[in-house]
């Protein structure tokens, strides 16, 4: 059941466009600001305010990658594997995320706490690598900084 | 020298309030363009000879012209701010949104009203969160003091304007890809004609411009075209925000003249290659354009030099290759970000991209073969334009096939040596 608070949320948005087809994607990330991702239950939730069919929503969910449709840890650590920050070195940033958190890149720590992603360029590239964490950007990586930053999130 | 577009930015990086903006002349193209038919204002915007920022360089004004006007134009009409950045090396549209997001608005609001557009959206890339949040309160501040909504300053038109987040992928930057993410499908280009002009969103007539483009609209009804032209040092009007990543002494972004030398940018500005580096080239204007090289450093960074040069302009947010970082491994970089980003939906696009990936990889790892060399050679004519769907796959073979030209050796290296030699 989608709560309260998304349903309003989704409702309000809704009055933006000309038809519901075009809040596919924006209510997912509704929906999934609130649950961390949006499972085969919200889809059926979705596809009945917005008189879609669950393929058709799946089929959005399944283009973009920012929706996610496994659940993840309690912060989503994106990290930027683009031109820029290839150059600037962040293969030895992964390694060491990789390490630190000991979870590969797309999985989640045992613990729940991190899931680490690759994302494309965020747009930091004067201050590369960079990665974003629940949606805050992170720049000028390196060995120090990376384990400054991971210490920010319980 | 004048920045129009970045000269009220903020030192400590806030954005720029309401206040601040109305103070510094905000609005006052705005209520030029009121007092102005539609027409004059794309006229305008036509003698300035402004081309779209966000890569292609198309004229904006005469893409405007081509929107039906006039009583019997099919409504409601849109307006798309293209804000969805995502060419790989590129970061001047988040800047322009964070620290003056009044002035895109503003832009905007002149530019729909030239087309005599109803509704606005702005399509926001999903990771420029800070983006999203300065956007909607500038709206609403917008809304208060009716530069949007109802009756705009009592001059009878109308206009609402929408924050669309997206969910990611770079095809969504393709325009027609982007209404069909707008209209909330998965981001396929559509077939031009009709093209969006006519029929866009939801088959109304929609204009879709990049942020930069339209951050200087309103400059240009407010101070003209003759000012605009000298601004810049070329034939393409205007000031251009430049940007250099990688291995430099001071990365960043300079709002500079139009058609500024590439070896100044480089050099004056991004302060030349770090210590103990040396210059090996430069995608001139993002992940999607030629690589140039050092033969190339005198080129005026302007859409027809760049052009001359071998490459294109692109978004003019260069990223530098030095002499410590392998030109193979940077192409393989390059042509994975285009293979995962591809929308799947020709074959040649598809399938040649994941390919020419899986090559670029085997070289890498020291498993490439002379025979590797031809199939990638044969990728870039079979991906070229006029083969595919859109321009993303022939735009994604462009690093590879200068890259084959200009470091041949450092390929050939890869396959004598079976192994790439920067990597202990």
């Amino acid at each position: 059941m989608l709560s309260g608070e998304e349903r309003k949320e989704i409702e309000m948005k809704l009055t933006d466009y000309p038809n519901k087809q075009a809040m596919s994607i924006e209510s997912m990330l509704i929906v999934q600001r609130h649950r961390g991702w949006v499972s085969d239950e919200s889809l059926r939730d979705l596809s009945e305010i917005l008189g879609l069919s669950v393929a058709d929503l799946d089929g959005v969910a399944t283009f973009y990658n920012l929706i996610r449709r496994k659940p993840v840890g309690r912060h989503v650590a994106l990290l930027c594997d683009s031109v820029s920050c290839w150059i600037m070195g962040c293969e030895r940033v992964r390694d060491q995320l990789c390490s630190s958190l000991g979870t590969p890149l797309g999985g989640t720590t045992a613990d729940g706490r991190f899931t680490l992603l690759p994302i494309v360029c965020l747009g930091a590239c004067d201050r590369a690598p960079a990665m974003m964490i629940d949606g805050k950007l992170h720049e000028d990586l390196d060995e120090q900084r990376i384990e400054e930053v991971l210490a920010q999130y319980e | 020298m004048e920045k129009p577009l970045t000269g009220n930015f903020r030192a400590d990086k806030e954005a720029v309030s309401l206040a601040e903006y109305e103070r510094a002349g905000g609005y006052q193209g705005l209520r030029t363009a009121l007092h102005m038919a539609p027409a004059d204002v794309t006229e305008l915007v036509k003698k300035s000879n402004l081309r779209g920022r966000g890569g292609a360089g198309f004229p904006t004004g005469m893409k405007w012209s081509f929107v039906p006007m006039g009583k019997d134009a099919p409504h409601p009409k849109y307006l798309v701010a293209n804000a969805d950045e995502m060419e790989p090396g590129t970061f001047k549209d988040r800047a322009l949104m964070e620290r003056d997001p009044h002035q895109l608005i503003e832009g905007m609001i002149v530019s729909a009203y030239a087309i005599d557009a109803d509704i606005g959206y702005i399509f926001l890339r999903g990771e420029y969160e800070r983006s999203y949040e300065r956007l909607a309160r500038a709206i609403a501040e917008a809304e208060a003091r009716n530069y949007l909504g109802h009756n705009i300053l009592g001059s009878g038109y109308s206009l609402i304007l929408h924050l669309h987040m997206s969910a990611g992928r770079y095809i969504c930057g393709e325009e027609t890809a982007l209404l069909n993410a707008l209209e909330g499908k998965r981001a396929h280009p559509r077939t031009k004609p009709p093209f969006p002009q006519v029929s866009g969103l939801w088959g109304k007539p929609t204009i879709v411009q990049n942020v930069e483009t339209l951050c200087n609209v309103h400059h240009i009804v407010n101070k003209g075209p003759e000012w605009f032209h000298g601004l810049s040092k070329t034939e393409d009007g205007g000031t251009k925000i430049y940007g250099v990543s990688g291995k430099v002494k001071r990365p960043g972004l300079w709002e500079l003249p139009m058609g500024t030398p590439m070896r100044e940018i480089l050099e004056d500005h991004a302060g030349g290659m770090r210590e103990g580096l040396r210059f090996r080239g430069v995608l001139p204007g993002g992940a999607s354009t030629d690589f140039l090289v050092e033969e190339h450093l005198d080129t005026p960074m302007d859409y027809g030099n760049v052009q001359k040069a071998g490459s294109r302009l692109g978004t003019g947010t260069m990223v530098v290759l030095d002499d410590q970082t392998c030109p193979v491994g940077m192409v393989w970089n390059l042509e994975h970000f285009f293979a995962q980003e591809s929308c799947g939906w020709c074959t040649p696009c598809w399938s040649g991209l994941a390919w020419t990936e899986k090559i670029l990889f085997a070289m890498e790892q020291g498993k490439g073969s002379t025979r590797d060399l031809d199939t990638l050679a044969f990728q870039t004519k079979f991906l070229a334009p006029g083969n595919t769907f859109c321009a993303f796959a022939p735009g994604a073979v462009e690093p590879l096939q200068s890259a084959l030209k200009y470091f041949a050796d450092d390929f050939r290296r890869h396959i004598d040596e079976q192994r790439c030699p920067w990597r202990q």
